[in-house]
């Protein structure tokens, strides 16, 4: 019994010690840095990558699939209203809604892995696709902190989340 | 209780249940392979918890049936980890544990490529009773199984295993190939394997309704696995090679199913394996066990 208790108690000792987990310094500019850095990775989508069309942007379905999947895979981490959670930025500023979705797509694809976003290619490229169509459908939240003021993009305009049929 | 060596497995079996159905659970998109690896590690902070088990038939002797639960966690997002117990039930024998495994996966590089590179360690305590067949290694051959119960079990196995992961996806398919280097760490020589996988959804397109018989819930393939001898003796030679279709159901109620129908392709290999596995992602576990030491709420 004891190798058991010994499993346990070595099983506790890794999850307390993970780094997935959230960390107990909660200073709020620290989260901002962190997703700062975490919105730099847009940048670094290469020029091929963000050059890349949404095959998926005009399709109707796109965004009532794309939010269903979102719901499935992402809200543990970017929230329920997309507005950051506790591991992972708002994807409703602008340094995410006014990037070309290949951007977002490559993000998606790539993840960034050293700083806690795993690699979502597991979903298949239509699927991504479809997330990708549902993020860029949100637009810029009001309030978004990380963003200096500036006006509304026209084709983001939207400040609620549409709401598909389930 | 006519088993008393089961006794402790029974108790984490039934505990890892009651724990499966804690909320907080994340729809997963699950690989079908019971053997063969992909290179898509555990989100971080997630963890699944899996049982599976393996219907054998067995030429001589009685049939068996043996089964696993997993605990899979997902420490980073470029490391998981993984803590499996095993036992199983040979027919007019016994029923009985036979050990547990500690396994990591170890994502080497920070991008999607087009082959994906992941390192496999895991370390094995397991006794000679051992019918799981989670991997195929060296000369491991059918005939191995027919030592009864009370007498393979007083065998003990400490084995490191080692494996290199290559992994890639194309047009909605998943290709993986696992290459396997086992070693017991008594005086015994280094034995290797192969697991070879391919597998792709039913539908690319996620479907705009919630569905558990959309096709996109299903994911299709096959998995070729088999020993490929040891440092003295390496080859094909005695050695048990196996081709599996395999399907895994991905519910949206957080539930996965997978089955797979397993045929061996030599006279060393048990003719027919059929493993069926069930397994819940409980999302955020991490958090919440933070949360039961004091953590931030």
């Amino acid at each position: 019994m004891r190798k058991y208790l010994l499993a346990i108690v070595a099983t506790v000792a890794l999850v307390c010690a993970s780094p997935a987990l959230p960390q107990r310094d909660t200073a709020t500019t620290r989260k901002y840095d962190k997703d700062a850095l975490v919105y730099a990775e847009l940048a670094k989508a290469p020029q091929k990558a963000r050059a890349k069309r949404n095959p998926l942007e005009k399709y109707p379905d796109a965004v009532a699939a794309g939010r269903i999947l979102f719901e499935q895979h992402c809200t543990e981490c970017h929230g329920d209203l997309v507005e950051g959670g506790k591991k992972g930025p708002s994807l409703r500023v602008e340094e995410v809604q006014n990037v070309e979705p290949g951007a977002i797509f490559w993000i998606l694809t790539n993840g960034v892995v050293w700083r806690g976003m795993p690699v979502w290619s597991k979903l298949p490229e239509p699927q991504r696709w479809q997330l990708v169509t549902y993020i860029k459908s949100l637009g810029v939240a009001e309030g978004t902190p990380l963003s200096t003021p500036s006006p509304k993009s026209p084709s983001h305009a939207a400040t609620e989340p549409p709401s598909p049929p389930r | 209780m006519p088993f008393p060596a089961f006794r402790p497995f029974l108790k984490l079996f039934i505990l890892s249940v009651l724990f499966a159905f804690l909320p907080g659970a994340a729809p997963a998109q699950e690989n079908p392979y019971f053997v063969a690896y992909d290179h898509f590690l555990e989100e971080p902070g997630n963890l699944e918890i899996e049982y599976f088990s393996t219907f054998g038939t067995q030429r001589g002797s009685n049939d068996f049936h043996a089964y696993w639960m997993e605990f899979e966690y997902g420490a980073t997002a470029w490391w998981t980890t993984e803590f499996y117990l095993d036992g199983q039930t040979t027919f007019g024998d016994s029923t009985l544990f036979t050990g547990l495994r500690w396994e990591n996966r170890f994502r080497v590089l920070k991008r999607e490529h087009f082959i994906n590179p992941v390192l496999y360690v895991e370390y094995e305590r397991k006794s000679g009773a051992d019918k799981i067949l989670k991997e195929g290694e060296g000369h491991d051959v059918e005939s191995d199984f027919l030592t009864p119960n009370a007498e393979a079990r007083r065998e003990h196995i400490n084995e490191i295993e080692l494996k290199l992961i290559l992994s890639s996806n194309f047009k909605g398919w998943n290709f993986t190939e696992n290459t396997l280097a086992a070693k017991d760490l008594s005086n015994s020589p280094w034995e290797f394997g192969y697991a070879i996988g391919a597998s792709r959804p039913l539908a690319l397109k996620a479907s705009p309704k919630r569905c558990s018989f959309c096709r996109q819930n299903f994911i299709a393939g096959a998995e070729l696995y088999g020993g490929l001898g040891d440092r003295h003796s390496f080859g094909l030679h005695d050695t048990s090679h196996y081709f599996a279709p395999v399907v895994a159901w991905n519910l949206p109620s957080d539930w996965t199913l997978r089955l797979s129908a397993g045929f061996g392709l030599n006279d060393n290999s048990h003719r027919f394996l059929l493993r069926w596995g069930v397994s819940r992602e409980i999302a955020g576990f991490g958090s919440i066990v933070s949360r039961l030491f004091g953590g931030r709420r």
